[in-house]
């Protein structure tokens, strides 16, 4: 596949998820900032601009308002689900012809809402919520239509990487909110649709540590950070045809691969010790996998694999 | 539905309405109207409404200046019976052979100019004629794998050839999603019609571009090349490669290796045969052409040399359908295969010919003229609309150059009915069948992509002016079964495949602007429908 493609198809990935989850952590944020009269409004908007990576610029009156505006809306704000949406959409353009026709359709639908103006006038919560379910159309319609070829592979590894990166984002929102509001775990753990399975995992014993090690370890849950980082090995296996008989020879792998057995050989005190640290350090290495992910695929010219024929 | 032609009386003037005669209907339209008889206009309006929502969402669109907009379709089709054309598809088949051989002769031996055909200065002052093309011998002998020869209904109701495009011709995907768009939103009246199918386009192009494939390469990696996602085609370009199942890429994604062309792939470089090309010739090769264009990739003219790949269709093509070479086409028809055209060129005087000159300067307040060298629609006259200073001042430019003119007699293009504001009014059309030619065969895509001008009374068919599209309906007729129809019109073709040493290209060296390439390269590189104001004829 072009490479140029391929590099299409894992940043479709990751903007739809990065929508998504961007969607998902404003949802337990608002809510916590309209249930909990104790919280100072404008200290934890930039906390949570800081946690997302946002500038911002320390004059600036913080308000739900404004975090909304920064984070949802505004198309020009680069972290915002607007900007998402319309990344995914235009790269999506860009390998139109290898998506599926319904693929492209649920893409190009989703930011139609954009110009014409129908998402800014969804209110949070309804927002969230339209997002969460354009983002599973989307989501739905490639599993459902898509060959498992190099374009879904690559799609996939985008979306899991992305979303390894936007949980660690979420427990770090929640472990640094938990100490003021007791329910931050227990918001987080539903914006992630994940606190009916955690009850049942944990026979309702709630928890904090409990909710970040179901968030952080669980193998099964499709959202945990253990799980996400185990769909991009598996991708970047799909994608290594050789087969190596030693260790690995694709650098997003061994970073991929070294990340998670970290956080599943070492205790879960240690883990949850410091989370917000440890959470930072899970992004960077998702980062460098992208990096490593990028030269090797997309560089085109600079692969070194050859499948026969000279120069 | 009646009631939406009440009072239509077809255009004022004397264009010929093709659904309406002074008699009543027109035969093709008896059932179209009979289905629609029942039809209420709320029921139309809400599947006009539907039309335009499913074209936004599919995403069928083309750009104007960097802005995307969906792509008008008129709710209501223009119907073609078969003897109409059967006659359009022979003379379509006539000209692309004769077209063929034309530049087959202008890039070898030239024998059309020792026998006095056409005078060799109108090659080779054409600035679409390259030396680079020259001994550059096409695999299969074809140099036009595809082709869309303009059509315009006259008054009396004849089709005649308005302009030859055999470089880059684009709108066909736009005949594939119509087609597929107004069957959905008439499903009724669609199956009461026996109408020729057009959804084998993609697979006839692919065969033909396959059969072109360098000696020896018997499973041909094809692509097709866009110049991005800015150009006003790019949805006809994804499109095309979707439906044929190759990769899209663009001049990036393409590499030459000592001769060959490859792509980057997440595999390394692969091997690339066959080019579909939709750059234009002067952006394609930055070593030949211009030496600033991003859009294309060094080597590639020296890699179709080496007969490493197939460039579709051919550098060079632009000789064949310039606006003078039209003017000889009868001419040449007579002369490469010794038969009448079957398709009449719409009437044009050459202005470089003292006797053409002369008629002319006569009527120029009743003609319209023509640059040779415009594109876009620059620079052309309309006689009637102009004012007697604009008329002197064109007086003084055509004696000037009197070669770089021609003329022509405003032609009243035909209308149909068209659905605007709530009802059905007259709007002009004009006629764009496409043709694919594998080298066996010329085949001519059923349908064709009819434009329509939006606005009353606008003879400019064109898609920045407002101009939409409608569905075109070719009727299979009475007794005409499918599997039989494509066979029967089909016509040979010998293509000369004589092999010749070619001089070695010169390097062309444009400078341009950094500041402005992007801009250029686009308008250059945008054959789309908005770009065809010379396609039809003003007035």
């Amino acid at each position: 596949m072009l490479s140029r493609i391929a590099e299409s198809m894992f940043w479709i990935g990751r903007y739809v998820e990065r929508a998504e989850d961007t969607a998902r952590i404003l949802d337990v944020q608002t809510q916590l900032m309209l249930e909990d009269p104790t919280v100072d409004e404008a200290a934890a908007c930039r906390t949570l601009l800081s946690i997302m990576g946002v500038p911002y610029d320390d004059d600036t009156d913080m308000t739900r308002q404004t975090i909304l505006e920064l984070l949802a809306y505004d198309a020009n704000a680069p972290g915002s689900i607007a900007a998402a949406l319309g990344a995914a959409r235009e790269s999506a353009r860009r390998a139109r012809e290898t998506l599926s026709e319904p693929l492209w359709e649920a893409v190009n639908t989703t930011w139609r809402a954009l110009p014409s103006g129908r998402f800014r006038t969804l209110r949070p919560p309804a927002v969230f919520g339209w997002v969460r379910d354009r983002a599973a159309l989307v989501n739905g319609t490639a599993e459902a239509t898509m060959t498992r070829d190099e374009g879904y592979q690559f799609l996939v590894l985008g979306r899991s990487i992305e979303r390894a990166d936007m949980t660690a984002r979420l427990v770090a929102t929640a472990a640094l909110t938990s100490s003021s509001a007791a329910s931050a775990w227990t918001s987080t753990l539903r914006a992630c649709g994940a606190y009916e399975a955690f009850l049942r995992t944990y026979r309702g014993l709630e928890t904090d540590r409990g909710a970040a090690e179901f968030l952080l370890l669980d193998r099964l849950f499709p959202r945990s950070i253990v799980h996400s980082i185990s769909r991009a090995e598996q991708c970047l296996d799909n994608l290594e045809s050789g087969g190596a008989r030693a260790g690995f020879g694709n650098d997003a792998q061994r970073l991929l691969g070294r990340t998670r057995a970290d956080l599943e050989y070492r205790s879960l005190s240690d883990v949850v010790a410091n989370l917000p640290a440890e959470m930072e350090r899970l992004q960077y290495t998702c980062a460098a996998a992208t990096d490593a992910v990028t030269r090797r695929y997309f560089a085109g010219s600079e692969a070194t694999e050859w499948h026969g024929g000279a120069l | 539905m009646t009631a939406m032609f009440e009072g239509y009386t077809g255009a004022a003037g004397p264009a010929f309405d093709e659904m309406f005669a002074d008699e009543g209907l027109r035969t093709p339209y008896a059932q179209l109207s009979a289905s629609l008889v029942d039809m209420t206009e709320p029921e139309l309006r809400s599947r006009v409404d539907a039309l335009a929502t499913a074209y936004l969402d599919q995403g069928v669109t083309f750009d104007i200046g960097g802005e995307e907009r969906a792509f008008p379709l008129d709710i209501l089709p223009r119907v073609i019976e078969m003897e109409s054309w059967s006659r359009i598809e022979k003379g379509v088949q006539q000209r692309v052979k004769v077209l063929e051989m034309f530049l087959e002769d202008v890039y070898d031996a030239g024998r059309v100019f020792e026998d006095g055909v056409i005078p060799r200065s109108v090659v080779t002052t054409s600035s679409h004629y390259h030396r680079a093309a020259a001994g550059l011998t096409p695999p299969n002998g074809v140099r036009i794998q595809v082709s869309g020869i303009d059509l315009v209904r006259d008054n009396a109701g004849e089709f005649r050839v308005l302009e030859d495009n055999v470089r880059v011709p684009s709108g066909v995907s736009y005949v594939m999603t119509n087609r597929r768009a107004i069957s959905s939103a008439l499903p009724e009246t669609f199956a009461q019609h026996r109408i020729r199918p057009v959804a084998s386009y993609p697979q006839r192009l692919l065969s033909a571009l396959r059969a072109a494939a360098p000696a020896g390469v018997t499973d041909p990696t094809v692509v097709v090349l866009t110049p991005g996602v800015y150009n006003g085609a790019y949805f006809e370009h994804a499109l095309l490669a979707r439906t044929m199942g190759v990769e899209l890429v663009e001049g990036r994604d393409l590499v030459c290796r000592r001769g060959r062309v490859m792509m980057r792939t997440t595999k390394g470089l692969e091997q690339v045969h066959v080019i579909y090309r939709r750059v234009d010739d002067e952006f394609l090769d930055p070593v030949q052409f211009r030496a600033d264009s991003l859009l294309g990739c060094p080597g590639l003219i020296n890699a179709a040399r080496a007969g490493n790949v197939t460039l579709a269709n051919a550098v060079g093509n632009g000789v064949a359908d310039d606006k003078l070479v039209y003017t000889y086409m009868p001419d040449l028809i007579r002369y490469y295969i010794g038969e009448e055209p079957v398709l009449r060129n719409v009437d044009t005087w050459r202005c470089g010919e003292p006797d053409h000159r002369e008629e002319v300067m006569d009527r120029l307040d009743e003609l319209v003229l023509k640059p040779v060298d415009g594109s876009g629609g620059k620079g052309i006259v309309i006689g009637p609309r102009a004012s007697a200073a604009e008329l002197d001042e064109l007086r003084g430019k055509v004696l000037e150059d009197p070669r770089a003119w021609i003329a022509q007699p405003v032609v009243q293009l035909s209308t149909v009915p068209t659905y605007v504001g709530g009802k059905m009014a007259p709007r002009h059309v004009d006629l764009r069948p496409f043709a694919v030619n594998d080298g066996q065969r010329v085949w001519v895509l059923p349908g064709g992509l009819t434009r329509v001008a939006l606005a009353e009374g606008e003879l400019i068919v064109n898609s920045s002016r407002g101009g939409g599209s409608k569905d075109t309906w070719v009727l299979a007729g009475p007794g005409g079964g499918r599997g039989q129809r494509q066979s029967q019109r089909q016509v040979e073709i010998t293509g000369g495949t004589t092999p010749s040493a070619g001089p070695v290209a010169e390097p062309v060296a444009v400078l341009v602007e950094q500041e402005q390439q992007q801009q250029q390269q686009a308008d250059a590189a945008a054959p789309s429908p908005s770009s065809t104001t010379e396609g039809v004829a003003p007035c």
